[in-house]
C-alpha cells in the first residue's frame, strides 16, 4: 500500500529557515568528487567510436589493428552485448523499451544518428585509447536520412525501424513508418464547443530539440571481480535504475551490481539512463581491470538526450467573455532514434491549468535521425504550452481583456477535472495569478521597443518508490542515508531539516548523505520533481519511527507504559503529571545508553511515495527588442509559483531562477544545427548558446504556499514548473515590444530580425 | 613533444628554423591548447614566447606605443595610458573571454590564429597597427591586415614570430572604438566586428579615418569605403548612413551556424554606424 502522511498545520522551528547546505563546503573549495574525480590503482581508460553518419547499415566492423597496438586491453562492439526483447520499463519521467537501450548504447543493425556508438576501447592511458579508437574500421552502407519530424511522417520518407507500426491507431496500419505512437486525450466535444465560441484562433509553433545542458560531462568507472561482482561509479539522477538497466542489458543478478552515485553537476533529466555503464563494466570484465569512461563535451552533445523538437498546431475558441469553450492541439514531437519521447506528457500538459468542458489533443511521437531524445525538465510541457499562451495573448488583446485576467476566467481550481482523468484538490493556479496582478513588476513603466509578456505553466509531480535508513548516533547526532540523489537542487538540506524538525534537534546535529544501492533498497530516480516530497515523507516516516523507539526506551527506563511518554524538543517527556515525575530525557542521553535499553536506534522508510501535489506558476517578462539587429535583451524577470511549502526558501527561489534562466537560452538562442548529411554542427557551448550570468537580469521570485494536503509539510514538487512558461512568456513580451509575433523558437537575432525586415514589407500580421 | 621557453627571440626563431616535425609558438595557449586537445594540431615542439622580455612589454616613445605581441588582455586593460590613447583596441581586448582567458590570452595569438572573427584584430587594424616581424631571414614589418589571410592562415614564413605592434602617434582630438554583435553578452565569437578610428580637425571635420570588419570575411578587413564615407563630414547622419552602407557592401560573409550572410551584411552596417558614433564621442572628448 501506499504512504500518504497527512498535511498538519504547525509551528515550525527548522523548516522554512535557510541553514547552509551540507554539500557546501566541499563545492565550493573543490572537494566534492564528481564522476570523473573518482579513479582506482590500476584503471584504463575507455574511448567510444561513434558513427559519422546520421543514417547507415552497419556492416562490418574490424577491430583488429586496435587491438593489436600496444596498450589496449579490451575492445567491444554490439557482438558483445546480448540481443534485447520489447520490454519497457520506467526510467524517470519518459519509458524506455530494452530492445531500443541497448542498441542505443551500441548500434546493432544499423546506425541511426551522428554519433551514435558503434564500438568502445579501454587501453592503458586516454592517449592510446584514442589512437586505438581512430584504427577500429566500420564498413557502413550510408542511407538517406530525416531529422524533420514533420518530414518524417510523410509517404515517402527514409525508414529508421523497418518493423515500426504506429500504435494507437484503428486500425493499425499495414506499412511500417516514423510515426511511432499516436496518443489521444479527449474530454467533451469540441465541435460544439468552437460552435459556441465568439473567436476562434488556430496557429502553428515550431520548436528546436535543446540539450540538458547540465555542467559536468557524464562519467563512469566500472570495476569487475573474478567472481562476477561489479562496482560501477557513476554520475546519475538514480543509480538504482541505472543498476537495474545494466542488470537487464548484461543478464545479470541485481545483486552483483553495486552503483554508487557521485556528486552530481546536473542532470535535469538527461542523467536517467545508462550511455557509458553498460560499456565500461563489459570493457571491465573482458580486461580484468577497472575502466574509466569519461564524455567530452562533444560527445555529450551528440549521443545524449536533447528533447524533442516538435511541430505544433493549436486551436482555441473563446466568447467575448474571455471563456474558453473549446481547445484542441495536435503535438508531432521527435522521440530521437528511438521511441519514447516526452509527447504523452506534453499532451496532458497542454491545457491543464484551464478548467475546459472541450478538449482534444493528438500527440505523435516520431523516430528521426538524432539522439534519442531524453527527459528535460518538465519534458514536453514548455514546448506543448508556447502555442497555448500565445494564442491566449492573442485572444486577450483581440478581446481587450487582460492577459493575466483573461487566465483567472478560464483558471482550474479544486475540483477541475482535467481531460486526462484526475481531478484536482487544492491547488495553487488562481493564487499566483492573483500575485501576478499585484505584483510592482506589472507597475515598471516601459521604454520605445520594450514590451512585457506573461505566461503560465503546469506539472503532474511523482512520488514513487523511495528508501531511507536513519541512525541516531551515540552522541545523540543523526546520519540520514537517503536513497533519492541531491542533482544539486540541496535536497540534503531540506531532507536534514525535516528531520531536525521531526526530531526536535538542531538541522546541525542531522548529517545527510546519498546511499549506495547496497546500503538501501530501491529508490526511484530524481525525477518528476520527487525529490523533496518523496524523500520527505519517507525521512518523517523514518524519524517517527526512531522517535517511537525513542519513546520506549525512555518508558523502559522510567518502569511506565510506552503511551505514557510523549517526544518535545528533542526530549521524551512525561505525557501528563499521572505518569509520574521523570526528568526529560534528551535524544543524546538515551542515545548513551541505547545499548544497555534495547541496541542502537534508528529509522527506516521503505515506502511508495503517492499523493505528489501538481504545481503552478505564473511569469512576467521585460524584453527589450533592438529592431536593427534583432537582439532581445531581458530586462526584468518574475517568477510566482505555488511550492506548497518552501522547505528552504533559498533553494526554492534557486530552483525557480534556475528553471527561468534555462527557459530563457531555450527561448532565445539554443538550437541543434545540423548540416544537409545530418551531422550536427554546433556540438560545444561556443556555439550552442546557453545563457551566460550577464545574459539574465536577476530572476525576481515569490513563493506561494497553498499546502499539499497529502504531504505532512505540505511540499509540491518544484523543480519543473519554472522552465515551462519562459518561451511563451518572452514571444508574448516581444509581441507586446515590437508588435510581431514569433511562432518559431529560438528568436534568435537573425530570425527576430528577418521577421521585422518581414512585418515591414508588410508580411505580418 | 617538446616543450622550449627560450629567453632571446634569438634562440626561439632558431629553435622553430631547426625544428624536424611540426613546431608552433605557444603564446596565452588559449587557442593552441583547445587545437591540441581535439586533435587538430598535433606538434612535437612547442616554443613558448613568454619568457621573451621584448614581447611582454607595453613601451611609448615620444607618443607612439609599441606593444609586445605576448602581452595579454588583461595587461593592456589595466595600461592607464593606452586605454586613454586607444580604447577602441582595449574594446576589443576586453571582449575574449572572461577575466581567467585574458590573464593568458596574447594580442599576438589572437592575430596569428587567424580567426576571422579575432576580436583584437579589427581595432588594430584600424588604428594603422604595424606587425614587427622576426624570422630565420631577419626582421620585416607588415600592417596587421596583412598577417591573417584566411581561416588559420597566415602570410608569416616557418620560423616566423610576430614580436611586437606599433603604434602610430596619435593627434588630438583621435578616437577609436570596436564593436561586436554576439547573441550573449559573453563569452561567444564574433558573427560581425567593426573597428573605427577617426580624427577630426579643429573644426570639428573628420580629416582621418579607418574602418576594419571582421567575421564578414576569410579574414579581418580593412575597408577605405568606408573610410572615405566619414573623411572630409562633420560624421553626421548622412555619413554615418553612407558608412554604413559601406561596410555592408564589403562584406562577403558564408552562411554558417554563428550566423546568415544577409544577417551579417546588414548587422555590420549597422554596427559601423554604431562605433563610429563611439569613436566620435572619444574624439571630441580628447
Ligand atoms: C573560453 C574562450 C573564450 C574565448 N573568447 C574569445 C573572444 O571572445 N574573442 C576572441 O577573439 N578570441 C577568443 N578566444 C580565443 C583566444 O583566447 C584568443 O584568440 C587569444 O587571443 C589567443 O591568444 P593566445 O596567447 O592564447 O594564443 P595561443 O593559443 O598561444 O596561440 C594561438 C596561435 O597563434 C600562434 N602564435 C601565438 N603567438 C604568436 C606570435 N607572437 N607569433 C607567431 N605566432 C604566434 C600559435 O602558434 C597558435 O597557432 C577564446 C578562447 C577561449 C578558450
Amino acid at each position: 500500500m501506499a504512504t500518504m502522511l497527512k498535511y498538519e498545520d504547525k509551528d515550525l522551528k527548522v523548516v522554512g529557515t535557510r541553514p547552509i547546505r551540507p554539500d557546501g563546503v566541499d563545492k565550493v573549495t573543490g572537494r566534492a568528487r564528481y564522476g570523473a574525480d573518482i579513479n582506482l590503482p590500476g584503471q584504463l581508460y575507455g574511448r567510444v567510436v561513434r558513427s559519422p553518419h546520421a543514417h547507415a547499415r552497419v556492416l562490418a566492423i574490424r577491430t583488429d589493428k586496435a587491438e593489436a597496438l600496444k596498450g589496449v586491453k579490451a575492445v567491444v562492439t554490439r557482438d558483445d552485448f546480448p540481443e534485447m526483447p520489447v520490454e519497457f520499463a520506467a526510467a524517470g519521467e519518459l519509458i524506455v523499451n530494452f530492445r531500443d537501450v541497448t542498441r542505443n548504447m551500441m548500434a546493432r543493425e544499423k546506425v541511426l544518428y551522428d554519433g551514435h556508438p558503434v564500438a568502445a576501447v579501454a587501453a592503458t592511458s586516454d592517449a592510446v585509447a584514442r589512437r586505438a579508437a581512430r584504427l577500429i574500421e566500420v564498413d557502413y552502407e550510408v542511407l538517406p536520412h530525416v531529422i524533420d519530424p514533420v518530414q518524417a511522417m510523410a509517404e515517402d520518407a527514409p525508414l529508421l525501424h523497418e518493423e515500426q507500426i504506429t500504435e494507437g491507431v484503428d486500425p493499425a496500419p499495414e506499412k511500417p513508418s516514423n510515426l511511432a505512437k499516436v496518443f489521444n486525450f479527449a474530454k467533451g466535444d469540441v465541435e460544439k464547443g468552437f460552435a459556441e465560441a465568439d473567436l476562434v484562433i488556430e496557429r502553428e509553433f515550431n520548436t528546436k530539440p535543446v540539450h540538458q545542458g547540465y555542467i559536468e560531462p557524464q562519467a563512469s568507472l566500472a570495476s569487475y571481480t573474478e567472481d562476477g561482482q561489479v562496482e560501477v561509479y557513476t554520475a546519475t539522477q538514480g543509480h538504482f535504475v541505472i543498476r537495474a538497466q545494466c542488470a537487464k542489458l548484461l543478464q545479470m543478478d541485481i545483486s552483483k551490481i553495486r552503483v554508487i552515485p557521485t556528486e552530481l553537476g546536473g542532470g535535469f533529466g538527461g542523467k536517467n539512463n545508462v550511455y557509458l555503464e553498460p560499456l565500461a563494466i563489459v570493457l571491465s570484465r573482458k580486461s580484468n581491470r577497472p575502466v574509466k569512461m569519461t564524455m567530452s563535451r562533444e560527445d555529450v552533445f551528440r549521443s545524449t538526450g536533447p528533447t524533442s523538437g516538435a511541430h505544433t498546431r493549436i486551436k482555441i475558441g473563446c466568447r467575448k467573455d474571455g471563456r474558453i469553450t473549446a481547445a484542441e492541439a495536435q503535438l508531432d514531437f521527435q522521440a530521437g532514434a528511438f521511441a519514447g519521447s516526452s509527447v504523452p506528457m506534453a499532451s496532458m500538459c497542454t491545457f491543464t491549468r484551464y478548467d475546459l468542458e472541450n478538449v482534444k489533443v493528438t500527440g505523435n511521437d516520431i523516430t528521426v535521425n538524432r539522439p534519442k531524445v531524453a527527459a528535460y525538465r518538465a519534458p514536453g510541457a514548455p514546448i506543448s504550452i508556447f502555442g497555448v499562451e500565445s494564442i491566449l495573448d492573442e485572444m486577450a488583446i483581440e478581446l481587450g481583456i487582460d492577459p493575466i485576467e483573461l487566465r483567472m476566467r478560464n483558471a482550474a481550481k479544486e475540483g477541475t477535472q482535467t481531460y486526462y482523468g484526475p481531478t484536482f484538490g487544492p491547488i495553487g493556479y488562481e493564487d499566483t495569478l492573483k500575485k501576478a496582478l499585484e505584483h510592482p513588476h506589472l507597475k515598471e513603466p516601459l521604454g520605445p521597443d520594450q514590451g512585457r509578456g506573461i505566461a503560465t505553466g503546469f506539472w503532474f509531480n511523482i512520488g514513487k518508490e523511495t528508501t531511507t535508513t536513519l541512525n541516531v548516533n551515540e552522541d545523540g547526532t543523526v546520519t540520514v542515508i537517503l536513497g533519492t540523489i541531491d542533482v544539486a537542487g540541496g535536497s540534503r538540506a531540506a531532507m536534514a531539516m525535516m528531520v531536525a524538525e521531526e526530531l526536535g534537534i538542531d538541522v546541525d546535529r542531522v548529517r545527510p548523505q546519498i546511499g549506495d544501492t547496497q546500503a538501501l533498497g530501491f529508490n526511484f530516480v530524481t525525477a518528476g520533481s520527487r525529490g523533496t516530497f518523496a524523500s520527505g515523507m519517507a525521512v518523517t516516516v523514518a524519524a517517527r519511527k526512531a522517535i517511537d523507539t525513542m519513546r520506549e526506551r525512555a518508558a523502559r527506563t522510567w518502569d511506565v507504559p510506552v503511551d505514557g511518554v510523549v517526544w518535545e524538543d528533542g526530549h521524551a517527556r512525561p505525557a501528563s503529571s499521572n505518569v509520574g515525575e521523570f526528568e526529560p530525557l534528551s535524544i543524546a542521553e538515551i542515545a548513551r545508553k541505547s545499548g544497555m535499553t534495547g541496541g542502537p536506534i534508528a529509522g527506516h522508510a521503505e515506502i511508495t511515495a503517492e499523493g505528489a501535489g501538481p504545481g503552478f506558476g505564473t511569469h512576467i517578462v521585460d524584453v527589450e527588442v533592438d529592431r536593427k539587429t534583432g537582439l532581445v535583451k531581458i530586462l526584468r524577470y518574475t517568477v510566482i509559483q505555488d511550492t506548497g511549502k518552501a522547505i528552504h526558501p533559498a533553494y526554492v527561489e534557486g530552483q525557480f531562477q534556475g528553471g527561468a534562466v534555462q527557459g530563457i537560452g531555450w527561448a532565445l538562442n539554443e538550437e541543434y544545427i545540423y548540416d544537409e548529411n545530418g551531422t550536427l554542427q554546433n556540438p560545444g557551448f561556443l556555439d550552442y548558446r546557453v545563457p551566460v550570468a550577464s545574459d539574465v537580469p536577476f530572476i525576481g521570485t515569490e513563493i506561494v504556499e497553498v499546502p499539499n494536503p497529502n504531504h505532512p509539510y505540505g511540499v509540491r514538487g518544484i523543480g519543473e514548473v519554472p522552465i515551462i512558461p519562459p518561451i511563451a512568456a518572452i514571444s508574448n513580451a516581444i509581441h507586446d515590444a515590437i508588435g510581431i509575433r514569433l511562432r518559431e523558437q529560438p528568436m534568435s537575432p537573425p530570425k527576430v530580425l528577418k521577421a521585422i525586415r518581414e512585418a515591414g514589407n508588410g508580411a505580418a500580421e | 613533444m617538446r616543450y622550449e621557453a627560450p629567453g632571446s627571440l634569438d634562440a626561439a626563431t632558431r629553435l622553430l628554423a631547426d625544428a624536424e616535425g611540426a613546431a608552433r609558438v605557444l603564446a596565452g595557449g588559449t587557442d593552441l591548447l583547445i587545437q591540441m586537445r581535439g586533435d587538430i594540431v598535433e606538434p612535437e615542439l612547442l616554443v613558448d614566447i613568454k619568457n621573451i622580455d621584448e614581447m611582454r612589454e607595453i613601451a611609448e616613445e615620444q607618443g607612439r606605443f609599441r606593444i609586445g605581441a605576448a602581452v595579454t588582455g588583461m595587461e593592456i586593460m589595466e595600461h592607464e595610458a593606452f586605454n586613454a590613447a586607444w580604447p577602441g583596441i582595449v574594446d576589443g581586448a576586453k571582449l575574449i573571454g572572461s577575466i581567467q582567458i585574458r590573464g593568458r590570452a596574447t594580442l599576438g595569438g589572437n592575430l596569428c590564429n587567424a580567426s576571422p572573427a579575432a576580436d583584437s584584430v579589427p581595432a588594430l587594424i584600424a588604428a594603422g597597427a604595424v606587425a614587427s616581424v622576426i624570422g630565420p631571414d631577419g626582421r620585416r614589418s607588415a600592417p596587421v591586415e596583412e598577417i591573417a589571410t584566411g581561416p588559420g592562415q597566415t602570410s608569416l614564413k616557418t620560423g616566423e614570430i610576430v614580436v611586437s605592434f606599433d603604434l602610430p602617434e596619435r593627434p588630438p582630438r583621435s578616437g577609436d572604438a570596436y564593436l561586436r554583435f554576439t547573441p550573449r553578452t559573453e563569452m561567444d565569437i564574433a558573427v560581425v566586428g567593426v573597428g573605427v578610428n577617426l580624427t577630426l580637425d579643429g573644426s570639428g571635420v573628420c580629416s582621418a579615418a579607418r574602418v576594419s570588419l571582421g567575421a564578414v570575411a576569410e579574414r579581418p578587413l580593412s575597408v577605405e569605403e568606408a573610410a572615405a564615407a566619414l573623411v572630409g563630414t562633420r560624421v553626421d547622419d548622412d555619413a554615418l548612413a553612407k558608412l554604413s552602407k559601406a561596410a555592408s557592401e564589403a562584406c562577403r560573409p558564408i552562411d554558417d551556424k554563428r550566423g546568415t550572410k544577409e544577417f551579417r551584411i546588414e548587422v555590420a552596417g549597422v554596427l559601423a554606424e554604431r562605433a563610429a558614433r563611439i569613436a566620435l564621442e572619444r574624439a571630441e572628448q580628447r
